[in-house]
């Protein structure tokens, strides 16, 4: 039997970017939170022996324990999803700050584009643009509505960047200058200028210069160590809520924090929620915390699983296309890139930070013509400098055997000089890709686990064609001795594709018939239930999620808010 | 002077009041986590390896706390194929990369700790990842027995008393999946996990055992850890640096 805990205002299930934020809002409004995380706590000395790559890269430390739970795979309705027992495609987030501590910082805006992506698409190329199996659809809001709550989560993480034409309107510059524009990313401006694109650095979480942001918190300037993807930052130079949010709302005295702790189902009547049952990992002991107001924020899968787990809302059913809970789950495509190869060259190569990169904004969103293509978005076209950390990157030519004198003459050979010209594609939905439950295989807790059933679609795979060609007249332009370009969208495989943007599942839109949250992100079947993460996301755009979730963890906050005082459905 | 100088200024004076400083970034106060570090990242590290006259200290981390002695030296042979000793250097054995592995199957790794292992176990589509319930340390045990058999049936030796040449021949019908079956499990998939761990076992941190004198990031002019690269980033020429491991982090927290 669960242990009855007192009633509270807010419940915050997942203390990443989403809860966090949401978490410093309210409490700064002086309003009452708990915040459950199942991961450990987390703190910026932590990460004085980071700088290794076996522990953190290849062992994921700070990651979800997959032996506590999983997801489960499979291509399409015919198969009989597996468990991924292992990382080898997307990693998953865990602990206190979440996916928000070892992300690379790479943080954009979506398009004006996306958040119309059906009207504006019909409106320009004509109703039949969209092909029925694809359920695009607009969001709810536009973009000009979500500007202020962009520049909100931009200014609190000093976002490091500059203005691009083609993108939407800024109300005010990035908080904080671009990146260093070293030699390498300068290879690729040289060439993609010549070639008449506008490259611009990429928006970066990764300080170009000392900040300190709205809430009084101060940070240091990156120091390009090299150690941002999988890793934490010892400097706190990386936008991290470990490092700004969540000290924020700690420091209000209204955060009540609660780590190792696991939600596993939502108390409700099927039209609103009492609360949660959480369980202690260490212990195995089951907690209820009723509370007024329940908010989900564990990125995308979790959010999919307690709703489903817990019997609310409607469950999608991809044979009739009814039903939302596991809709449009999306990802992104990024095999089409080429590497570049220099025999009498040597760059920097270990010298690198997460956000650090260069792109063009030609082929994103619809900043190009469709009308002959078979796809629609895009993709941006970037070169990036992480640091190539040694277990990682052993890149040789095609055809060099994985193992063995040539391998080991290549790959030394060509340690530091290696550049890559890639493209991270968006990813639209497909009706036979979504979520639901695993009917056999389960968690540490006796639930069972969200099933995956996706793989790439006609779409992806012409994008991917067309995008690596671009690719390869960059490269090309940049003059190496060798090029390998890569330009085939191979079937999704669970322990192949190096990807981390899931998103979708709970999507928003403005009508409960084909979205299960509104543009507030609260549930259109249970109005005190919030569900904040890309799993809002209606399509997955060509740019890493984390801008957008914080933006609409911004308005769920402003929404939370609100509905406190006034109750009800808030649109 | 111009705001392009005037930064470069201020760069260079940070850099030196990082170097200098032990409690500061810019300025900013960020308490004891990161500052004790920065005056120390000039200072190369030294394992102890070697004393003064250059003798060999014995390194009481060079020991078997997993493998018996005949399946370490299965091993070595084995790693030493994938990664062979040549003009650029050290290969798999001299490195220390059997320690490595050594210790990585004696630890939570090897048993799998942190995967998900629940049943039922079903033959996976190629896309679906691996699905043995073998833990790692048992595969491994399992393929190295196979090894042997394998060299018997073929070569009517052992593998480690196979020429290099031969080696190769019974690696690459593992990695093809046409060696024995190992209870079940592909002899490919016990290649994958005998190349991964060479790998890591050349350029993991030396604190694991393999990457001995740190020897195998020299080869590749990686320089390991340092708390900072802001110079070396904007350099337009390659700068080749001391190798320096997590060990020169340690007594500064």
């Amino acid at each position: 039997m669960a242990k009855k805990l007192p009633k509270v205002p807010v419940v915050i299930a997942g203390m990443g970017w989403a809860g966090s934020i949401i978490a410093s809002e309210l409490t700064k409004a002086g309003i009452k939170t708990v915040g459950l995380e199942r991961g450990k706590e987390r703190k910026m000395s932590d990460y004085l022996m980071v700088h290794d790559e076996l522990r953190f890269q290849h062992r994921e430390e700070l990651m979800q324990d997959l032996s506590k739970e999983t997801i489960t795979s499979r291509n399409n309705q015919g198969m009989r999803a597996l468990p991924m027992r292992h990382y080898g495609t997307f990693i998953v987030g865990d602990g206190l700050g979440g996916a928000g501590s070892h992300w690379n910082g790479q943080t954009y805006r979506f398009l004006p584009y996306d958040f119309e992506i059906k009207s504006l698409t019909e409106k320009r190329y004509g109703k039949n643009k969209i092909k029925p199996e694809y359920p695009l659809q607009d969001w709810g809001i536009t973009y000009d509505e979500m500007e202020p709550y962009y520049d909100t989560f931009e200014k609190m993480s000093g976002i490091s960047g500059e203005t691009v034409e083609l993108y939407g309107h800024r109300s005010n510059p990035y908080p904080t200058g671009p990146m260093l524009k070293t030699p390498v990313l300068e290879e690729f401006e040289k060439a993609a200028k010549k070639l008449g694109y506008n490259p611009y650095m990429m928006p970066s979480a990764n300080l170009s210069e000392n900040y300190t942001n709205p809430d009084g918190i101060a940070r240091a300037a990156c120091q390009y160590c090299a150690y941002c993807e999988n890793f934490g930052c010892e400097y706190g130079a990386k936008a991290d809520p470990v490092v700004t949010t969540i000290p924020v709302a700690q420091k209000t005295g209204n955060l009540d924090l609660r780590v190792h702790s696991n939600v596993t189902r939502i108390l409700n009547d099927g039209t609103k929620a009492t609360g949660v049952v959480y369980v202690d990992t260490f212990t195995g002991e089951e907690f209820e915390q009723p509370a007024e107001v329940v908010v989900l924020a564990s990125y995308v899968f979790n959010n999919v699983r307690l709703l489903l787990n817990s019997g609310l809302g409607k469950p999608y059913n991809p044979d009739t296309g009814t039903g939302v809970i596991g809709k449009n789950y999306c990802y992104q495509v990024s095999s089409g890139y080429s590497t570049l190869y220099y025999n009498d060259r040597e760059f920097n190569l270990y010298a690198g930070a997460g956000a650090l990169g260069i792109e063009i904004p030609e082929f994103t969103g619809d900043n190009f013509d469709h009308t002959n293509e078979n796809f629609l978005h895009g993709a941006g076209v970037r070169s990036t400098q992480y640091g190539n950390r040694p277990i990682a990157n052993n890149n040789a030519p095609i055809g060099t055997p994985a193992w063995g004198e040539e391998f080991k003459n290549q790959s030394i050979k060509y340690a530091n000089s290696v550049l890559q010209v890639k493209s991270q594609g968006a990813s639209l939905p497909h009706r036979n890709n979504y979520l639901d439950l695993d009917p056999t295989y389960k968690d540490a807790y006796g639930m069972p686990l969200l099933r995956m059933t996706y793989d790439y679609t006609e779409q992806d795979r012409q994008l991917v064609k067309y995008i690596s060609k671009i690719t390869r007249a960059i490269a090309e332009e940049m003059g190496p001795d060798h090029i390998d370009t890569v330009g085939e969208q191979a079937p999704f495989n669970v322990n192949v594709d190096t990807n981390t943007h899931n998103t979708g599942g709970v999507i928003m839109g403005a009508d409960p018939k084909d979205s299960a949250i509104n543009s507030y992100q609260q549930m259109w079947d249970a109005e005190n239930v919030f569900v904040v993460g890309a799993s809002a996301f209606p399509h997955n755009s060509c740019f890493n999620p984390t801008g957008t979730l914080g933006a609409l963890s911004y308005r769920a906050a402003e929404g939370i808010g609100r509905y406190l005082k006034e109750g009800g459905s808030l649109v | 002077m111009s705001d392009k100088e005037k930064n470069q200024v201020e760069d260079r004076t940070r850099r030196t009041f990082l170097r200098n400083s032990g409690f500061a970034l810019g300025g900013i106060v960020i308490g004891g986590t990161v500052g004790s570090l920065l005056g120390t990242t000039d200072t190369k590290n030294e394992s102890n390896v070697n004393t003064e006259s250059g003798a060999p200290v014995a390194n009481p981390n060079v020991a078997l706390m997993f493998f018996y002695p005949e399946e370490y030296e299965t091993t070595m042979a084995a790693a030493e194929r994938i990664f062979p000793k040549n003009d650029l250097g050290p290969g798999a054995m001299e490195l220390n990369a059997g320690i490595y592995i050594d210790h990585q199957l004696a630890s939570q790794w090897g048993v799998n700790a942190r995967d998900y292992t629940d049943g039922p176990f079903y033959k996976p589509e190629p896309t679906q990842g691996e699905q043995i319930k073998v833990l790692r340390k048992d595969l491994f045990r399992l393929g190295l027995k196979g090894l042997d058999n394998y060299s018997n049936e073929n070569y009517q030796t052992n593998f480690a008393d196979l020429e290099a040449a031969e080696q190769d021949e019974v690696l690459t019908a593992f990695e093809k999946g046409e060696g024995p079956s190992l209870s079940g499990v592909s002899t490919s998939d016990f290649f994958k996990l005998l190349r991964q761990l060479t790998i890591e076992g050349i350029y993991a941190d030396p604190l694991y055992g393999g990457n001995k004198e740190m020897l195998g990031w020299q080869m590749r002019k990686y320089p390991g850890t340092y708390m900072s690269y802001v110079k070396e980033i904007k350099s337009d020429e390659f700068v080749e640096l001391d190798q320096q491991s997590l060990h020169s982090h340690m007594g500064h927290s």
